[in-house]
């Protein structure tokens, strides 16, 4: 793997034509991770973004117990969709930048998958810490004691949907110059459902009701995004790089 | 139908049939919105409970429900660009944007204003005020987008893709705006039923709704008309109508 990565993109393609869409899907994965480990800027500023923002919260609203444990859901949840937002940017423009996303887009496998590979490494790198932080956060913001396991349930079903709806836009401003605030405009609106399902099961867990609805459809938004958004994706980066 | 339609794919000839459907529609738009405004405004019942400020439901309610079927027009035309390749798609669903925009505005502001004397209050969470709040930033994105390209054709296909995820997503944030609603149940305030309309209320609804209805076609045939020029200005036809035209 390592030998590989030192090659030359074009032969990394050419090797990338005789496999199998399983070590496709994995070839490409690894490759993201690598080139984000060499670079573990990206992967802790929007850690640290997510924590400074929450840290924001008390600062404004004040330090009561109660009024922070009621608005922790919300908070941490808000937060964690605007610093997946700030991720967002490293998925395709980089790989836009220097061609590589060009050449996957001419080998012979379905973009499909390459493309479900480069969200997977993403949200490998950006959800994924998220949900190892946020509990730590929660004990700071008084978050009820019944809501946590809600809290990491919701993260882990409801971040690969920000990941997954997030790439769409990206894919669609990947060639414009200033993409980064129409990216906002346009995927935020998108995030809303996410939001209110996620923050509406860590309510109810905290008065002790079930949330498996909430949960229930959380997955099924899960499950769409995940069969759709590729197609979206794909279509969308054919014709940004046009 | 194929056959009857292909011909309307060339540009030129949807820019002459564009240009001669305006006038009879804009007179119909004419016609029917001062009937239906004044007839509305002037001579229609005043509600019993609301008295003169349910005249605004004249207003409201058409472009409420006309931005809603805009959105889902833009994403027809989207789908049309995406599936056959229809370039005069493109350009419908950009001039469509920025109409449902407005119409998504003024909903939003005249629902403001009737919510005032009613709700005592401008604004509030409601589920159907939040969802025609999401679909005004559904149309801002989409025109946002339209706007970031500089190439027309990239910025159409570009937007189509955005609104069909749009589209896709409509239903699913109504509703989870309206569970949302329910769930949390802020400050309770009775919701506006329906109010079972007399039929000398019905009438000059109608009659504004249709108007409003054709206001969109006209609005829409004009943008539409100068997307078509925009995108085709180097074409030898356009210099033609341009020379034509330039002497007037």
């Amino acid at each position: 793997m390592a030998q590989l990565m030192a090659q030359p993109m074009v032969n990394n393609i050419q090797y990338l034509n005789s496999l199998s869409y399983r070590s496709a899907f994995m070839l490409v994965l690894k490759r993201d991770l690598t080139i984000a480990f060499r670079h573990k800027d990206d992967i802790l500023n929007p850690i640290l973004f997510f924590v400074i923002v929450i840290t924001l919260f008390p600062l404004g609203i004040g330090p009561e117990i109660n009024t922070l444990s009621r608005i922790a859901p919300g908070i941490i949840w808000v937060a964690a969709l605007l610093s997946t937002l700030l991720s967002l940017d490293r998925l395709f423009k980089s790989d836009y930048n220097d061609g590589s996303l060009e050449q996957m887009l001419l080998s012979p496998h379905p973009i499909f998958v390459l493309v479900l590979a480069k969200i997977t490494a993403h949200w490998l790198l950006t959800g994924l810490p998220l949900i190892f932080i946020a509990p730590l956060l929660a004990v700071l913001l008084h978050l009820n004691e019944h809501s946590y396991g809600a809290l990491m349930l919701t993260l882990l079903l409801g971040t690969p949907i920000l990941s997954l709806i997030g790439a769409i836009g990206v894919a669609l401003t990947v060639g414009i110059k200033k993409g980064g605030v129409l990216l906002s405009l346009l995927i935020l609106p998108l995030y809303i459902p996410v939001l209110i399902f996620a923050t509406s099961a860590i309510d109810s867990a905290s008065m002790n009701l079930p949330f498996t609805g909430q949960l229930a459809i959380i997955a099924a938004l899960f499950f769409s995004t995940l069969t759709l958004a590729p197609f979206a994706v794909s279509s969308a980066l054919k014709v940004s790089t046009n | 139908m194929w056959k009857w339609l292909h011909p309307y794919a060339n540009p030129e000839t949807t820019y002459h049939l564009t240009g001669r459907l305006i006038p009879w529609f804009s007179y119909l738009t004419i016609a029917l919105l001062t009937i239906g405004l004044i007839w509305a405004l002037l001579f229609s019942p005043a509600d019993y409970q609301q008295g003169d400020s349910f005249r605004i439901f004249y207003i409201h309610v058409p472009t409420a429900t006309l931005s809603m079927g805009i959105y889902v027009g833009m994403a027809i035309a989207a789908l049309c660009s995406i599936v056959w390749q229809l370039k005069l798609a493109d350009a419908s669903a950009a001039a469509l944007a920025p109409i449902g925009a407005v119409f998504t505005f003024v909903s939003l502001v005249t629902g403001a204003a009737w919510g005032k004397p009613m709700w005592g209050t401008w604004w509030i969470w409601d589920a159907r005020l939040t969802s025609q709040l999401i679909l005004l930033f559904l149309f801002l994105g989409v025109i946002a987008l339209h706007n970031a390209f500089e190439d027309k054709g990239l910025a159409g296909k570009a937007a189509g893709i955005l609104t069909l995820v749009g589209v896709i997503n409509i239903p699913i944030i109504k509703y989870s705006v309206e569970w949302w609603n329910t769930l949390h149940q802020g400050a309770t305030v009775s919701k506006m039923g329906k109010p079972s309309m007399t039929i000398d209320m019905l009438w000059p609804f109608i009659f504004c709704y249709m108007g409003f209805i054709f206001l969109i076609v006209v609005i829409t045939c004009i943008r539409f008309r100068s997307e078509i020029l925009s995108r085709n200005s180097m074409r030898p036809w356009v210099k033609e109508l341009v020379l034509a035209e330039g002497g007037k």
